[in-house]
């Protein structure tokens, strides 16, 4: 055991306390949270600096305005329904279309009408928001996952997870959803994670479970070596996102549509460490290095390339 | 900068914290632990006398010295009826009793508790004066002159010349001129006050004190007198009978002086009696007892100063930040994931009530049942807070029922189904079947289990009798726990939890 907790302090793997105590606490400013966890707040933002964002069809605040449902996405086939202060991915729903007046969840499920309303009735209730707060629910566009992802996920937009730490992207990963995750691209749920080479963008090591693998669990397609298209304009959107809400320590979560490539899906101001897993290697020694930077380059496009330099170097 | 702020704080709170509680146990001697029970004298004096009718009574009793070595922690009054009135002058303290109408036997009673004395103050006070030389009647003058002359030739000082005059006066066969003067002392003047009559003729200062020697179970009719000699520096206790110089370590001083004694005004038949008990008290009401005559703030302020309901809830109260400091512990160090942050507290201080196994069953039975239950509300599609009091109220149904059933089966543990905090049950509940929709059954019971495994932790550490003593009674104590705690927050080291789930990384 503690030869462990040694190779662990030697591969630079940061724990959940140091995490905490040393980035979170001190870079993170309490308030400034509303603006990553409101993510009605957060698109509205990105929206405003021209960031890339899925277009937002609708806002349902109240219970009353529920009924206004089919108004909303009449003109669209699919969308997605989320909480604006959900966490985890929890409270998601996808709908990829419509059979006979019901909606098709992405989980392969038909869903009535009514039973959609109950869903968002419990988003606006605060089932999904931390502390049971009154929520409200948002309707946007369905993400079109491209198709090179077609391989190696299942059901769901696989969705690349970046910690950004002053603004300079530390570690990346994409994240596969599997039948386990029912969709979701959530790690402890059951999805994949891919770790991915800053400099190059393609996937290295995958994880699944907590446990590395080769192949994913579902399609059986290898993970590894896989490229990520536009990778550059992800890692300056991932950058961008520093200035765009002012978090040290920001985990950016994009997903690359078919046809508008990379789009800003939401922030997180306090990102898990899975990460450190999908890349196979810790990221304290990075995270140490730009805590020790007096300065920090203005544009993201340079943060960018600074990010891809340590990542080889440091 | 920030770690050093931390560590100046952590110091400080331990300084004072433990300054405190070291201050209270050596200065004002409270227990470090629980069973800690010192002896405790219980002398009581009672008078009986027969009241004459159509009189006023008085009644005035010299009353005992907070003397060397021992202190008074309790007193007490009995008299029926009676006015209490308590003088104080510079030779004591007397109680005085009054009734304007009385009739046949009354009984009085004063009775005190007296603790020895740690430390032995020694007493202090102005040298006394040389006193006169008494008009001795003619015919004992040359008699007097001689016994003070032969015990000048045979003494070398204060005390042995006291020595000689009180063993003369004792002999067995005294000399036939001094059997004239013994009769006039038996008469008129008791031992004691003789010998301090004959000394003045010496012009040795000398005075009389009276007190009882501490023996359990002892009656005695009277006080036992003792002659005291100032020696120029100190007063020196000699015994009447014998001479032998110290008073015996048991020996606790009721009066300095003999020109009080009891005295009954309107009565007849009067009697004291001295009685002598030991018992055992807790140390800390005797520390707390002589803090308060010593007039230190610090017990005054003390949680035995609340009324003991208020002291019962503290008790448990006081329990609660070595709980959370458990919760800290193990989800900061060991990475137990629970379900509320310090729920499983609140869950440990239901055990408290319940009992550990009978707590976690019950504990169990009731979450359990509440699952199903709100499974099934679950497909009515509730709005939240409608569905969380709906399952609040089966929660308080099934608590209600399981007390019904278990009792009718004999099982009374079921009773105290009643004292879990249902709101933290419906709460658990809500929680449990959401972890369960969202990250699986799994998940659930591994949370649950944490819940549970932290809560039994924290009531192990919270029902240690001596450590609830010993926040109890030094409740400063609380603060090394907190400088603990904040020390934990700044603990950036991994949780044991993190070596298994990194463990893919250690191994490259």
């Amino acid at each position: 055991m503690f030869r462990t907790l040694l190779n662990l302090k030697r591969a630079g793997v940061v724990g959940i306390n140091r995490r905490n105590a040393d980035y979170i606490l001190r870079y993170n400013e309490r308030s400034l949270y509303p603006l990553v966890d409101d993510k009605l707040q957060t698109k509205r933002l990105a929206i405003a600096a021209g960031i890339a964002v899925p277009e937002l069809y609708g806002v349902i605040e109240i219970e009353h305005d529920i009924t206004n449902l089919p108004d909303i996405v009449s003109e669209h086939r699919d969308f997605v329904v989320k909480p604006a202060h959900g966490s985890g991915g929890n409270g998601i729903y996808v709908i990829i279309g419509r059979i006979n007046d019901r909606y098709q969840h992405n989980n392969g499920s038909l869903l009535t009408e009514e039973e959609l309303k109950y869903h968002i009735s419990n988003i606006l209730s605060g089932m999904y928001s931390l502390g049971g707060q009154p929520d409200q629910a948002l309707i946007e566009y369905r993400v079109k996952f491209d198709s090179l992802f077609e391989s190696i996920s299942y059901r769901g937009v696989p969705d690349i997870r970046t910690i950004v730490f002053r603004g300079i992207p530390v570690a990346s990963m994409v994240r596969l959803p599997t039948r386990m995750s029912d969709g979701k691209a959530n790690l402890h749920q059951g999805a994949v994670g891919a770790g991915i080479d800053l400099a190059t963008g393609c996937t290295t090591h995958a994880v699944w479970q907590n446990r590395p693998v080769e192949q994913h669990p579902d399609t059986g397609a290898p993970i590894s070596g896989f490229e990520i298209p536009h990778w550059n304009k992800l890692l300056i959107l991932a950058s961008q996102c520093y200035e765009l809400v002012g978090l040290g320590y920001l985990g950016v979560d994009v997903v690359l549509d078919r046809e508008l490539g990379p789009l800003v899906l939401e922030l997180n101001a306090r990102p898990g460490l899975s990460i450190q897993i999908a890349n196979g290697r810790g990221m304290q020694k990075r995270l140490e290095y730009i805590d020790r930077l007096a300065e920090i380059p203005a544009s993201a496009r340079e943060r960018a390339s600074l990010a891809q330099d340590l990542f080889v170097r440091v | 900068m920030r770690q050093l702020h931390l560590l100046l704080l952590v110091i400080v709170l331990c300084a004072i914290g433990l300054g405190l509680s070291a201050y209270k146990v050596t200065t004002l001697g409270l227990p470090l632990t629980s069973s800690e029970q010192a002896e405790v004298w219980n002398v009581e004096a009672r008078i009986s006398f027969r009241a004459k009718p159509d009189t006023s009574v008085k009644v005035s009793l010299p009353l005992p010295l907070n003397s060397t070595g021992y202190t008074i922690i309790a007193e007490d009054f009995v008299g029926a009826n009676y006015g209490l009135a308590i003088e104080q002058d510079d030779s004591g303290r007397t109680a005085l009793w009054a009734k304007r109408r009385a009739q046949g036997k009354q009984l009085l009673f004063y009775r005190a508790m007296i603790y020895e004395d740690v430390e032995k103050t020694s007493e202090t006070g102005k040298p006394p004066l040389y006193p006169s030389v008494p008009d001795y009647p003619e015919n004992f003058r040359p008699v007097i002159r001689d016994l003070l002359d032969k015990a000048r030739q045979r003494s070398a000082d204060t005390v042995s010349f006291t020595q000689q005059v009180i063993q003369q006066l004792n002999a067995a066969s005294p000399a036939p001129e001094l059997k004239l003067l013994m009769e006039h002392i038996n008469n008129s003047l008791r031992l004691a006050k003789g010998i301090n009559w004959i000394l003045a003729g010496a012009r040795i200062p000398s005075r009389i004190i009276q007190g009882l020697r501490l023996q359990d179970g002892k009656h005695y009719s009277e006080l036992e007198s003792w002659v005291q000699v100032y020696d120029g520096t100190q007063w020196r206790a000699l015994n009447i009978k014998d001479g032998q110089e110290g008073l015996p370590a048991n020996f606790v001083i009721w009066q300095v002086g003999d020109q009080k004694s009891l005295s009954v005004e309107g009565g007849s038949e009067m009697n004291l009696q001295f009685s002598v008990a030991k018992t055992l008290r807790e140390l800390v009401d005797i520390a707390e007892s002589r803090a308060a005559l010593k007039g230190s703030r610090i017990m005054e302020f003390s949680l035995y100063s609340l009324p003991v309901e208020s002291q019962n809830v503290y008790k448990i109260l006081l329990m609660v930040p070595l709980g959370a400091f458990v919760v800290v512990l193990m989800r900061n160090l060991i990475g137990i994931k629970t379900f509320g942050t310090f729920m499983p507290v609140l869950i440990a201080l239901a055990l408290r009530e319940t009992e550990l196994l009978w707590g976690l069953i019950l504990f169990c039975l009731i979450v359990g049942l509440g699952l199903l239950l709100r499974a099934y509300v679950d497909r009515l599609k509730l709005l939240l807070i409608p569905r969380l009091a709906s399952v609040l109220t089966m929660v308080v149904l099934l608590m209600a029922s399981t007390s019904v059933i278990m009792h009718k089966l004999g099982l009374e543990m079921g009773l105290s189904v009643a004292l879990f905090p249902m709101v933290i049950m419906t709460m658990m509940i809500e929680r449990m079947s959401l972890t369960w929709d969202e990250a699986g059954p799994a998940e659930a019971f591994k949370q649950g289990a944490g819940s549970l495994l932290v809560a039994t932790i924290g009531y192990l550490v919270m029902n240690i009798d001596a450590l609830q003593h010993l926040i109890f009674v030094f409740p400063e104590l609380l603060l090394v726990v907190l400088a603990a705690t904040l020390l934990f927050g700044r603990y950036s080291g991994y949780r044991l939890t993190e070596l298994w789930r990194f463990q893919a990384l250690a191994k490259r």
